[in-house]
């Protein structure tokens, strides 16, 4: 069965339907353009037909491309040659100037064919091109559609006319956000913003779409940029209107991304030299820099992890297998804290009953009035409907009652980050659940076979290390212990897709993954403050490799006590293998003074009484006087971006990690390391086992043994082997 | 190698943003002087090989090479051709250096070089701004305007907003000191219409009232489009990395103004003056041009020195008078930090805060008004350089002629 079908009707109005075979969405594949083109080829040619519609089979339109597309035309690139990448790429442009010439050419403004794109739902990403090139776009007023361009998110940009026709149809200041974020608009805000023509009834769909045919006259079938005189709607970069807009979009383009993502560069770049020739033109630049990025190494590796790996984990592709469903209907939280109500909510959110227990019932109310201000807010921009809201809020109960725990499935405590304090709490849950349920410790540090100790049951314990805020952040790292079954990890995986959100199965070591890299991270950091380098110097660098927020700002976010009682119980756990004693000088330093982080208002950072951040403490330069020559800031990124990635492959070469895919889509989730690389290992195979030998045995010999390549890496080397299963990203060198 | 020479050199009054000046067309204003740096030279016209002329933005009546239009309004003949040159801010000089450089190769005896920027008339940036657009050239060198650059100066070598004002006052001190003392008066000449009716015969953007007060109450210029719309300070830090952030010190009363105005320079071979009444009053003694750091930009004016020092042989210590343009504050403050230079020596009748800066002239005035101030003190050498947009720089270095040599 095909992807596309036509008919066509008395009227002479053709429809064309998108309905791939087997599957919920519609997804282009390479393919799917031949078909797609030979159906338009023969509708045009066809003397009987008047019209086109192009509609989709399913609830919605599309999805946009099948990412495995890219990877094909990646690969084909690498083996083959980039012109016949260009060529590709040539190909869809071709088919899309066919439809939007109405079958005849540029400049032959009579007789053309109309064309209107029937969106029933959802549209994005080439499923947003196709009608984009079409005369009319037609939406149906489905409040489950997104329309829009998200390219950008797997670092792409719109490469099927997409880019240059939204910026000729609103303008650079108004497509700009669409291409440059990636946003996805209802049917409402895609009218008014002018990304569609029409939102109509989604029974009136089909009909409007042959209406508007049967009505169209010639003129309404010539693109303005195919007429003559015609101008980019607020200004190019060389005329006064649209000087400004093209000054602040580099600088908008580069300072959000630190420089790190080639696709935003990309993308403005084709925007810029589009803007200055003719649509045709145009469109053929925008292909040489399309063609150009998905050469690019990063970008099959980023969409790798950003999305099929991150997709498949998000499946439970890591599950225990032979186990069944493990629905968790009554969820146990324990702690109505930060932590314990963000579960809460997300848990309520996803329809699951939720008991919520403090140690009195004033502060179990307040977590939930906490909750209740979360949800509402959400609501009143548009989040979720008031009524969800309310359902979600109606599945919380608050309670200081343990007793009420009976009949949960799941049961996760969130109380204080303190081994005695959560031993007490999990024997008074295990002894009050029933044999089913599961025991989880949501701890970022403690070791879980320590705490298995206090659950009757310890099969039946693991860790789940959520993120904070858990509302956004995509990541939970569940801890299996020594004794921990399958059950239980199934259970928890269960719940962590129930919850949409990713999980990660990893091995009971100190710090798990997540903390094993951050913690070196920041105390990479604080060492550089130590050695004399500007605090500044530090953060910016942080930022340099991509890392969402620096270092010092992170301690100050999770508080400098953390860090020292981190540190202390490092220290007493590795005895002589103590290796950040000049880390504590820095961590002591600040404890004495009483700045704690932010939220003593005082850390790394100053605050003002609002809590918003002023700048780094000028005090920290008198204790630790800067050097007179300050590092290249390529040092400073290395050991920042190092540390972390050597952590990784050594959690990887313990077992910790038993899946590089794991490692990859929980960095770029959890903490957001080397997101433009796809991940640490991803990162690691992109420089070359080789490289990152070489590149570490050099730091190691001026900053210490912390960076000596580990074991597996220096294999890898020896080998030539890489640490991901390669797909789109292996190097050009075998 | 034959000598260049510089036989005369005259420059227009500057006139403030759409004032007296406003009403000349960028052509006229260069035939006129043109013409005055012949007459006062008293270099026959015939002997002149060419026309450089310094211009900035090249669009409008400043496009369609200026220079040869400039050349046909002024009293040479057709045979002279001309050549437009754009080294941004330093054209004038960049114009002057070309025309000694020909001469040194001994390509013609006599050249007039200067420069015209009618800032009123042809707005800056009119012309476009590649490397401002062209998100390659933007984000791949950091662009930053130039204001933030003078900016990051400031910050990076800790240059307090009250040190830019006090240099700022300076400036308008001693300009308004030289013009009372009729310091100018030889070299400036009035423009008037083609009735003989005087336009404007002395600098009018001078605020000789200016004092710490009164520029204590300006606003930053650059802090906006630094901090917020559209961030640059951001740009200015990925790629300064050790700076937390840009201080934002500059304003108009620190910043070179934005005026009006043309000049002349007259350079030639030791032939032209040989025949004629003519007397060369000061050589070239070398000249550079550097490119340097885009983003940082205005720094070029130090290792322009330098290598203008080199080739010249001879050290910092050697130069009796500094013209560096005052572009910004920070520019100027950052030459005489890195040279040691005595602040007495260095733009002692004011400079373009005070007086203003027409791009593409101010090459060729702050030139004259080194030659003028060598010859009023008795010094031997002065060196004369200026900062660049895009990053680059241009210097040179004059020796007075002995009255017997």
């Amino acid at each position: 069965m095909a992807d596309f079908q036509c008919s066509i009707d008395a009227d002479g109005v053709a429809t064309i339907t998108w309905d791939v075979p087997g599957r919920t969405m519609n997804l282009m594949r390479m393919e799917g353009f031949t078909e797609l083109g030979t159906l338009i080829d023969a509708a045009m040619s066809d003397g009987d037909v008047r019209g086109i519609v192009i509609t989709s089979g399913k609830g919605s339109f599309s999805g946009g491309m099948e990412l495995s597309g890219f990877e094909a035309l990646n690969r084909q690139g690498r083996e083959g040659s980039r012109e016949a990448v260009l060529e590709q790429v040539m190909g869809i442009h071709r088919l899309l100037r066919r439809i939007e010439t109405g079958g005849k050419g540029a400049r032959e403004f009579e007789g053309r064919k109309p064309v209107v794109a029937a969106l029933p739902g959802t549209a994005v990403g080439i499923g947003f091109e196709i009608p984009l090139a079409c005369h009319r776009i037609v939406c149906a007023d489905n409040p489950d559609a997104r329309i829009g361009l998200p390219e950008i998110k797997v670092g792409l940009f719109p490469g099927a006319g997409g880019t240059t026709r939204l910026v000729r149809r609103l303008g650079l200041p108004a497509a700009g956000p669409w291409l440059f974020r990636g946003s996805l608009a209802d049917p409402g805000r895609a009218l008014s913003s002018r990304l569609v023509d029409e939102v109509v009834e989604p029974d009136r769909l089909q009909e409007r779409a042959r209406e508007w045919i049967l009505e169209a006259t010639d003129d309404d079938l010539v693109k303005p940029w195919d007429r003559k005189g015609f101008r980019i709607p607020d200004g190019t970069p060389y005329d006064r209107k649209g000087f400004e807009n093209f000054v602040g979009a580099p600088v908008m383009v580069n300072s959000r991304s630190y420089g790190v993502y080639p696709a935003a560069k990309a993308c403005l770049s084709a925007i810029y030299e589009g803007s200055l020739v003719p649509f045709d033109l145009a469109i053929r630049i925008e292909a040489r820099w399309f063609t150009g990025l998905l050469m690019e190494p990063s970008t099959a590796s980023m969409i790798r992890t950003v999305f099929t790996d991150r997709k498949a984990l998000g499946k439970g592709v890591r599950r225990p297998a032979g186990i069944e469903r493990q629905e968790v209907r009554l969820l146990g939280v324990i702690g109505a804290g930060m932590m314990g109500s963000g579960i809460s909510q997300v848990a309520a959110g996803a329809g699951i009953d939720v008991v919520m227990l403090d140690r009195d019932q004033g502060k179990a109310e307040g977590g939930k009035d906490r909750i209740e201000a979360a949800i509402r807010r959400r609501a009143s921009r548009g989040g979720i409907s008031g009524e969800a809201a309310q359902q979600a809020l109606s599945r919380i109960r608050p309670s200081s009652d343990f007793g009420d725990l009976q009949g949960c499935d799941l049961v996760i405590e969130a109380v204080f980050e303190d081994p005695r304090v959560k031993s007490g709490v999990i024997a008074e849950v295990a002894a009050c659940v029933g044999p089913e349920c599961v025991i989880a410790s949501n701890t970022s540090t403690l070791p879980i076979d320590g705490l298995a100790k206090a659950a009757a049951n310890r099969d039946d314990f693991l860790g789940m290390h959520f993120f904070s805020p858990v509302d956004r952040m995509m990541l939970v790292e569940i801890i299996r212990g020594s004794l921990t079954c399958d059950r239980a990890v199934a259970r928890a995986i269960d719940f962590v897709r129930a919850i949409r959100k990713v999980p990660i199965i990893v091995n009971d070591a100190r710090f798990f993954y997540a903390n094993r890299c951050i913690i070196p991270y920041l105390n990479e950091g604080m060492r550089m403050v130590g050695e004399g380098i500007v605090p500044a110097l530090v953060e910016n660098a942080a930022r340099l490799i991509g890392m969402p927020v620096g270092p010092l700002q992170l301690v100050d976010e999770t508080s400098i006590d953390l860090a020292a009682s981190i540190s202390a119980a490092t220290r007493a756990a590795l005895g002589d293998d103590y290796l950040d004693r000049d880390v504590d000088r820095i961590i002591g330093f600040l404890m004495d003074r009483g700045r704690l982080g932010r939220k003593a208002g005082a850390g790394f950072y100053e605050y003002g009484d609002d809590g918003r951040r002023i700048g780094l403490w000028p005090g920290l330069s008198a204790e630790f006087p800067p050097l007179p020559s300050q590092p290249d800031v390529e040092e400073v990124k290395n050991r920042l971006l190092l540390i972390q990635v050597l952590e990784a492959v050594r959690s990887l070469e313990e077992g910790v990690l038993t899946d590089v895919r794991e490692g990859d889509v929980g960095a770029v989730l959890g903490w957001g390391l080397a997101v433009w690389a796809g991940g640490p290992f991803s990162w690691l195979d992109m420089v070359g086992a080789d490289g990152a030998v070489e590149l570490s045995r050099r730091l190691a010999q001026r900053h210490g043994a912390r960076f000596e390549p580990p074991g597996l890496l220096l294999s890898k080397a020896g080998e030539g082997g890489r640490f991901t299963n390669g797909g789109a990203a292996s190097p050009d060198a075998g | 190698m034959p000598n260049a020479y510089i036989y005369d050199a005259v420059r227009s009054p500057r006139g403030r943003r759409n004032g007296s000046l406003s009403e000349v067309s960028a052509v006229r204003i260069s035939a006129l002087m043109i013409d005055a740096v012949l007459e006062r030279s008293g270099v026959d016209a015939d002997r002149i090989e060419d026309v450089i002329w310094g211009n900035v933005t090249q669009v409008g009546e400043q496009g369609g090479c200026l220079a040869r239009a400039a050349a046909l309004m002024s009293g040479l003949n057709d045979e002279v051709p001309g050549l437009s040159v754009n080294r941004f801010c330093a054209s004038g000089l960049e114009a002057i250096n070309l025309a000694a450089n020909q001469v040194r190769a001994g390509d013609g005896d006599g050249y007039i070089a200067g420069g015209v920027e009618m800032m009123s008339r042809v707005p800056m940036g009119s012309d476009g701004i590649p490397y401002a657009v062209d998100p390659q050239l933007a984000i791949g060198c950091h662009f930053v305007p130039q204001g933030i650059s003078a900016d990051i100066i400031a910050t990076e070598f800790g240059y307090s907003r009250r040190d830019c004002d006090r240099y700022a006052v300076e400036s308008q001190r001693r300009a308004a000191e030289a013009w009372s003392e009729g310091r100018f008066a030889g070299s400036v000449v009035p423009v008037k219409d083609r009735n003989g009716i005087v336009i404007l015969d002395s600098d009018e953007h001078v605020r000789p009232e200016t004092d710490m007060d009164s520029l204590a109450g300006l606003e930053p210029s650059f802090r906006t489009m630094g901090e917020s719309l559209p961030g640059f300070d951001r740009v200015a830090i990925m790629k300064y990395p050790h700076l937390e952030r840009i201080e934002h010190v500059h304003h108009p009363g620190n910043s070179s103004g934005i005026v009006d105005g043309a000049a002349a320079v007259l350079v030639g071979s030791d032939a032209l003056g040989g025949r004629m009444d003519a007397r060369p009053r000061a050589r070239i003694r070398s000249c550079a041009k550097v490119g340097s750091d885009p983003t940082i930009m205005l720094t070029g004016p130090i290792p322009a020195a330098r290598l203008a020092l080199e080739r010249a042989g001879m050290t910092i210590d050697d130069v009796d008078l500094f013209e560096i343009n005052e572009a910004f504050s920070a520019v100027p403050l950052r030459f005489i930090e890195e040279f040691g230079v005595d602040p007495d020596r260095i733009n002692v009748n004011g400079g373009a805060i005070a007086m203003g800066h027409p791009l593409g002239a101010t090459g060729a005035m702050i030139f004259g008004t080194a030659l003028d101030e060598l010859e009023r003190t008795g010094g031997g050498t002065a060196l004369i350089a200026l900062c660049v947009g895009g990053g680059m720089g241009v210097a040179t270095i004059i020796e007075r002629v002995s009255e017997t040599e």
